[in-house]
């Protein structure tokens, strides 16, 4: 303490390191239990994602017979080799699920890297862009926002063919409107600031204006945006799988694992209840972790 | 008397308002033909109330945006309605202090970025070791401490802030510097500190300053010369202390009486204008001022009184009226 008064020129006041953004970002994130539940539990779907094959006991496409609509072990008739027991062609149903986490995941984070890419380019155009071509992009992304979104996914995937990648395509064109809307607004109110004007007259040319001094400002309401957009990729791609038109049927994806077997929910309800409750769970921690960040990360409601 | 670094001749910045519904379209005379000059060292102060073109007199002298017409030869270089070239020197030579110390800052750059910003993007051939010491050494000269350097500008009050304004601005190592409204955003003791920094600074690096204000206590405190502006055109230009205590121009009249003074026995007879500052996009016939004006004569209502007396552009005393305050009233007041 004696020791950094002395170094310091003015011994009025100790220099103290600021603290770090990440640091400040942390401090104001973990106010909101919700928010760190949810990143816990999203960080456990991440792991089990990346170890599915360490994790799952068996194959996700393996078949065997002797056990068909096995129920799980705690219930009569289960037993602890299947531990979530078997759907009706035989299959390991924990199997299944600890593979379907890395599509999930896989399709969360590619659609959401499409649609952000994509939107945000578009919004930082319309944002600087002369008036006709602002007209131009919005009054595009607002005919794609006038579709009611699912549907238009089922239009583009029924044009592109049914597939996942299709599916993921789909997607991310239906949600880059919501991004390309928030980065221009978030432009436009940042590029007639000052601080703009001065870059300028510092000589900086519009492209190092556009991205490199107007877009880092932009990015809290974009990072929010994107870590909400990641579970409705998730539901929506779980969506067009229970519709026969994402991921086809030996993918262990839990949209389409919910659609094989629907026509089992009587007579076997874990077949149904456990992909439902994963897409669940992940969808609400997904949620409450974009809710934490919008809290963090937004000034306006940022208690100093 | 050096010679002037900055003129400027007839400079107009209209904009054009786009109709509304059965209405048609108008042009906006946010500044109406400015002549005046900046010699190194020597400080321009403009005054007027809100709306009469302050600022864009301060963007068009910045080259943010072009003049409409009239030209402006800084260094010898002209730049017209055609705007400024994206000339290197050109741009360095004039910089600019913003009113708002919140908003002029980059929130996502540290101090040190944000000073070593015009060097990178204008001096490619100066290394990264002498950008950092240059920045440093700025920082020091406008009274930060060095660890200041690496802080971002919401750790910052307004009077640091507007020290790092200043700071950047000074980078290039302009000949000008636009300083628009600077201090009105700051508090009263803090104004006194950053506004006795810049004549500090003005004397060390023999700056012209372009001071815009409508604070005339502050006007006083730091211009030689001073420049009314209405609705976008000067109306009486001279030596500060002729502005100030012999105005011969009904407006700077009405305006010097208004300003507060610190004497209680001090009587002084108020001028209160009527009306409000009209709109620029439907100027008055004539004079400028003569719907608020007390000294108007039939000939305001149709013609314009140019500037008279003393050389616009030379520094001496002129004013564009047509019944001017007499000067043994003036000195009277």
């Amino acid at each position: 303490m004696t020791d950094t008064a002395s170094q310091s020129a003015s011994p009025a006041t100790t220099p103290t390191a600021p603290p770090s953004r990440l640091r400040e970002f942390w401090s104001s994130f973990k106010e909101n239990r919700g928010a760190v539940v949810g990143l816990f539990v999203f960080l456990a779907f991440l792991l089990v994602a990346a170890l599915a094959p360490i994790l799952a006991p068996y194959a996700p496409d393996a078949q065997y017979r002797d056990a068909l609509l096995v129920p799980p072990f705690w219930q009569d008739g289960g037993s602890t080799r299947f531990l979530l027991g078997t759907d009706a062609l035989g299959r390991d149903l924990l199997s299944r699920l600890i593979y379907g986490a890395r599509f999930s995941f896989f399709i969360g984070v590619l659609v959401v890297t499409i649609a952000t890419t994509c939107g945000v380019l578009l919004g930082v155009i319309a944002g600087f862009a002369p008036r006709i071509i602002d007209t131009l992009i919005m009054r595009l992304m607002d005919i794609v926002l006038s579709f009611p979104s699912l549907l238009l996914a089922l239009v583009l995937v029924a044009i592109l063919g049914p597939s996942l990648l299709n599916a993921m395509i789909a997607i991310a064109v239906v949600l880059q409107p919501h991004f390309v809307r928030l980065t221009r607004a978030a432009v436009l109110s940042e590029r007639s600031k000052d601080y703009v004007t001065a870059a300028r007259i510092a000589g900086g040319r519009p492209l190092r204006i556009m991205f490199k001094t107007v877009l880092p400002n932009c990015l809290a309401p974009i990072i929010v945006q994107a870590a909400l957009s990641f579970s409705t990729a998730v539901l929506d791609t779980a969506a067009l799988g229970f519709l026969g038109m994402g991921a086809q049927p030996p993918t262990p994806e839990w949209g389409t694992m919910l659609a094989e077997a629907r026509e089992f929910i009587l007579r076997a309800w874990w077949v149904v209840t456990f992909p439902g409750l994963c897409i669940l769970i992940t969808v609400l921690a997904i949620n409450l972790m974009g809710d934490g960040l919008r809290d963090a990360l937004d000034p306006k409601l940022k208690r100093s | 008397m050096s010679a002037p670094v900055l003129t400027a001749s007839n400079l107009k910045r209209h904009y054009e308002v786009k109709g509304g519904f059965m209405q048609p379209a108008a042009t906006l005379r946010a500044l109406d033909g400015a002549s005046f000059t900046l010699t190194p060292g020597k400080t321009l102060a403009v005054v007027g109330e809100s709306g009469s073109g302050k600022s864009t007199l301060a963007r068009v002298v910045t080259m943010i945006e072009p003049p409409t017409e009239g030209e402006l030869v800084i260094g010898g270089k002209k730049i017209g309605p055609e705007g400024a070239s994206r000339d290197r020197d050109l741009r360095a030579m004039v910089q600019i202090v913003f009113q708002d110390p919140y908003g002029s800052l980059n929130p996502r750059q540290t101090i040190g970025q944000t000073l070593m910003e015009p060097l990178l993007l204008n001096r490619p051939e100066i290394d990264r070791k002498e950008r950092d010491r240059r920045a440093r050494d700025m920082l020091s000269m406008v009274g930060l401490r060095p660890e200041h350097f690496d802080r971002y500008p919401h750790m910052f009050s307004g009077g640091q802030r507007q020290r790092v304004a200043v700071a950047r601005a000074l980078m290039l190592e302009p000949k000008i510097l636009v300083l628009d409204e600077p201090v009105s955003a700051l508090d009263l003791s803090i104004q006194s500190q950053v506004l006795n920094l810049l004549m500090d600074i003005q004397e060390r690096m023999d700056l012209a300053y372009l001071f815009i204000s409508h604070d005339l206590s502050v006007v006083r405190h730091i211009a030689d010369e001073v420049m009314v502006i209405y609705l976008g055109e000067p109306v009486e230009m001279g030596p500060k202390d002729v502005i100030f205590d012999a105005p011969r121009h009904p407006y700077t009249k009405a305006l010097m009486s208004a300003t507060p003074m610190a004497d209680p026995s001090d009587r002084k007879e108020r001028i209160k204008l009527e009306g409000e500052l009209p709109s620029p996009m439907a100027k008055p016939e004539g004079c400028p001022f003569n719907p608020r004006c007390w000294r108007r004569q039939e000939i305001c209502l149709s013609v314009e009184p140019e500037l008279q007396g003393g050389n616009p552009a030379g520094g001496g005393h002129c004013f564009a009226c047509h019944n001017p305050v007499p000067e043994d009233e003036t000195a009277a007041a």
